[in-house]
């Protein structure tokens, strides 16, 4: 063993040090890119229109991104994990319904008041809990089973739905959407204290730290005998949860209960989650990404709105930044024979 | 000295395969139990079970005296048990500190709330304790290879702070994956715990059983069919026992094929080689015929090396020229056409199509070689060269159409091998690191299979794991250092060098 002491004494180069802080739950450089493309573009506009940076523009971007953050943030959970919840839209319907009959309407005598906030938000929790259900005990696909819950939903709101719309009449209700501070309304400081917690969720609680862990490697969670289906199933019921939440500020904010509430949210959710950098593989990416995410989508689409460009050449562009975007925050994963899923 | 792990007549078939053996065996506390066996001889289900991975399906163990069931790897973690995996179990995408505290309870992480402040201190004193210079901050996919390893390490050692009494610590084939300087550290970490704890070492490398164990348990076909003091026996005689045969000696090497080198144009030229990754403008030659063994510690550009010739790393610089044509190999689908074949040190990753069966993983590469005019694919051919080859190679499997998971690692390898030995076009192999977790019989007929196909004349670069593995098996050596070539031997032309040489050179 003499000889190979020699080779012990070659110093093992540590680990890299510019990781140092924070280490979690991303790195700087995927989250850097999609910052620089919402500056770029930012400036870009203001400089096309000269209106982008106003207050009031910026006020009506922070309005129209609200529930999309919302949405992503809980979705981010679940991509996360390696899964994926497509049912946001159904729980959304169920949910705007829900709030709509039991708090004071048009249609019927309820008058649940606070509790027909509860109610729509229980009714997100247990679209949720189904999904994860089905997901970790079942085994069962998310995306055939939260496919199956957006269809549930949708129906579900639509067997509901009285013979007129119902109108909300509930103070309380509405007051989430009406009351305004410092020129920007509840819904707004929702989103953030919504991002805020979640993200601290995810970063400093444990079940966060496991739902990381589950999409990084969930056979060395399971063979380490830690509980893998329960934060499963908790990250489905935090989407669910989050989902019934933007359903009910979107009534809110509508003043009736809509079964077509959540129509076409889906796709710009998952959108805003793949280009903050959560990979749809899971256990990369975070809530604060995924909002970011979800601002370069609303920041896209005033911005152009600002510069003239019509709806289809809207949709042409924001398809090509998505796909630039992930493009190029996603470079340094291409290395050669690195497997990309 | 007490008995600290009692294991009575502890037994596991899975279905209708005797995976074990009814077998009893006694730790004490300050021993080194030396636990040796070929691949699906029962050494890793026994493992499996002590640490609470596998259930028993008979007998009992004693902890102290005590009984215990141990339902979970959890569990076993609670009462001291604590097993270093010779595939890691780390989770990538989280930090050291995490990962080291991913399986036991921490102040830092009490009532599910992360103190990461605290959780980083604590981590640091795991990976001072085992002398370790790596951030609790980095993220594990980030560190390479023999790093992810101390951090495995430190992961089981922290139990040490668990329990009160001296804590039971499992290494299944450790050194398998590391250079010889870390596996003086690895050893010195064993010589440290050997005092306060006791420790069953796995390793078919009986040198270091030898070495490092006080006593050695030999397994045969899931029954323990020998148990020595290591003072009693050497090196010959442990191999008997666990092998079942003598030693395979390849005496003194004689040339395939006179002096290739002179006589035919090489089959391999590089020149001013240089990647992205740790190779510096290498130039070496192989000719057909020949084995060339490359040497080298952790990132010194051996590994790399093979990977640039096979396209498969970044930034390449310099020429590559196959039978005296210059060719650009720019990506391992253009490698494999030019008839280069690579096997890769990670076969779990790189090799192999897990849930599939042999014959699929067989014909992956070049079951087209079998086909109609390169386009259509002709079964019954391609399936009879695959299972000819898994002939050859002995790979031992009920079927050849199991799924490629039920085999031990030492014939998944030869499944990974025979997968490029069955090309037709094949020239060029690299070997990187292929004896990782084999055992010495799997070994030898995997050496005996490539020199067969170098006596037809084909060339291999072989990155070996031991200096005397690449003294057994090549013709020419080349040692790198920091991404160059810092010595070259031909063994053919009587130009042996020491192992001291061959360390000299590496360091």
């Amino acid at each position: 063993m003499k000889l190979v002491a020699k080779a012990g004494e070659v110093p093992g180069q540590p680990a890299s040090r510019s990781l140092r802080f924070p280490a979690r739950p991303g790195r700087w450089l995927q989250s850097i890119g999609p910052v620089a493309v919402l500056v770029v573009l930012a400036l870009a506009f203001q400089l096309a229109s000269h209106n982008f940076l106003s207050p009031g523009n910026l006020a009506a971007i922070a309005e129209a991104v609200a529930v999309p953050v919302i949405l992503a943030t809980g979705l981010s959970f679940v991509i996360l994990l390696g899964a994926i919840d497509l049912s946001l839209e159904g729980v959304m319907a169920t949910s705007s319904m829900t709030v709509a009959l039991l708090a004071a309407n048009n249609v019927n005598g309820h008058h649940w008041g606070i509790w027909a906030i509860v109610a729509a938000l229980g009714v997100g929790v247990v679209f949720g809990a189904f999904n994860g259900v089905l997901n970790t005990y079942f085994r069962m696909p998310s995306l055939i089973v939260t496919l199956g819950s957006w269809f549930i939903g949708l129906g579900i709101a639509s067997v509901l739905f009285p013979s007129q719309v119902p109108g909300i009449r509930d103070p309380i209700v509405l007051g989430l959407a009406s009351t305004q501070f410092a020129g920007l309304s509840l819904i707004v400081f929702i989103a953030v204290a919504v991002l805020a917690i979640f993200h601290l969720v995810l970063n400093y609680t444990h079940l966060g730290r496991m739902i990381y862990a589950v999409g990084g490697g969930e056979a060395t969670l399971v063979a380490t005998g830690l509980r893998v289906p329960l934060f499963k199933l908790a990250a489905f019921m935090i989407s669910g949860f989050l989902a019934a939440l933007a359903g009910l500020l979107l009534s809110a904010q509508l003043g009736d209960g809509n079964a077509d509430i959540g129509n076409g949210l889906l796709f710009p959710a998952v959108s805003a989650c793949v280009l903050g950098g959560t990979l749809l593989s899971g256990g990369r990416g975070g809530a604060i990404q995924s909002a970011i995410g979800a601002v370069i989508l609303e920041v896209l689409n005033n911005g152009l709105i600002q510069i003239g460009a019509g709806p289809y050449v809207r949709n042409i562009i924001s398809g090509a930044v998505i796909v630039t975007v992930v493009a190029i925050s996603g470079l340094h994963l291409r290395r050669k024979l690195r497997i990309v899923k | 000295m007490t008995n600290l792990l009692e294991v009575r007549s502890v037994g596991k078939t899975f279905g209708r395969v005797v995976a074990l053996e009814p077998i009893d065996l006694s730790l004490r506390q300050g021993e080194v139990l030396g636990l040796v066996g070929q691949n699906g001889s029962g050494k890793s289900t026994l493992l499996k079970i002590m640490a609470g991975l596998v259930q028993p399906g008979q007998g009992e163990m004693l902890l102290r005296d005590k009984l215990v069931r141990l339902n979970s790897p959890a569990e076993a973690t609670m009462h001291g048990i604590g097993m270093v995996h010779q595939e890691q179990s780390l989770v990538p995408n989280l930090t050291v500190a995490e990962n080291i505290f991913l399986d036991k309870p921490n102040a830092a992480k009490r009532h599910g709330l992360y103190r990461w402040r605290r959780l980083f201190e604590a981590a640091e004193r795991q990976l001072k304790k085992i002398e370790v210079d790596i951030d609790p901050r980095a993220i594990v996919e980030d560190l390479r290879f023999a790093e992810r390893q101390q951090v495995e390490l430190a992961k089981v050692l922290a139990i040490e702070d668990l329990v009160d009494h001296p804590p039971i610590i499992l290494f299944d084939e450790p050194t398998s994956v590391l250079t010889q300087g870390e596996i003086v550290q690895l050893f010195r970490q064993i010589d440290r715990l050997r005092q306060t704890a006791a420790i069953v070492f796995v390793s078919h490398r009986l040198d270091e059983i030898l070495s490092i164990c006080d006593r050695a348990v030999v397994m045969t076909d899931g029954r323990k069919v020998a148990e020595h003091p290591t003072a009693d026996i050497d090196r010959d005689s442990l191999y008997r026992l666990m092998v079942g045969r003598q030693r395979a000696t390849h005496g003194p090497r004689v040339s395939v094929s006179g002096s290739p080198a002179s006589t035919e144009k090489p089959r391999l030229e590089v020149e001013n080689l240089s990647s992205a990754n740790h190779v510096r403008g290498v130039g070496l030659s192989v000719a057909p015929g020949e084995i060339l063994g490359m040497l080298g510690v952790q990132s010194s550009g051996a590994e790399e090396l093979c990977r640039a010739i096979f396209g498969a790393e970044d930034e390449m610089t310099g020429v590559i020229r196959l039978n005296g044509r210059e060719t650009d190999v720019a990506s391992p689908a253009s490698a494999v056409r030019q008839g280069i074949g690579y096997l890769p040190a990670n076969r779990h990753l790189e090799g192999l199509l897990k849930g599939r069966t042999l014959v699929e993983n067989m014909v992956l590469t070049s079951g087209l070689d079998y086909g109609h005019g390169g386009i259509v694919i002709n079964r019954a051919a391609e399936r009879k060269a695959a299972t000819t080859w898994i002939e050859r190679l002995k790979v031992k499997t009920r079927s050849s159409d199991a799924r490629i998971d039920e085999l031990s690692g030492g014939n998944q390898q030869k499944v990974v091998l025979g997968k490029w030995l069955m090309s037709r076009r094949l020239q060029l192999l690299l070997l990187d690191h292929p004896t990782r977790g084999l055992d010495p019989g799997a070994r030898d007929d995997l050496f005996d299979a490539v020199r067969d196909e170098v006596a037809k004349g084909l060339a291999v670069i072989f990155v070996a794991d031991t200096i005397g593995e690449v003294l057994d098996f090549s013709d020419r050596i080349v040692v790198m250092r920091d991404g160059a070539i810092s010595a070259q031997y031909d063994l053919n032309r009587g130009d042996a060098p020491s192992e001291e040489d061959l360390v000299r050179a590496m360091v």
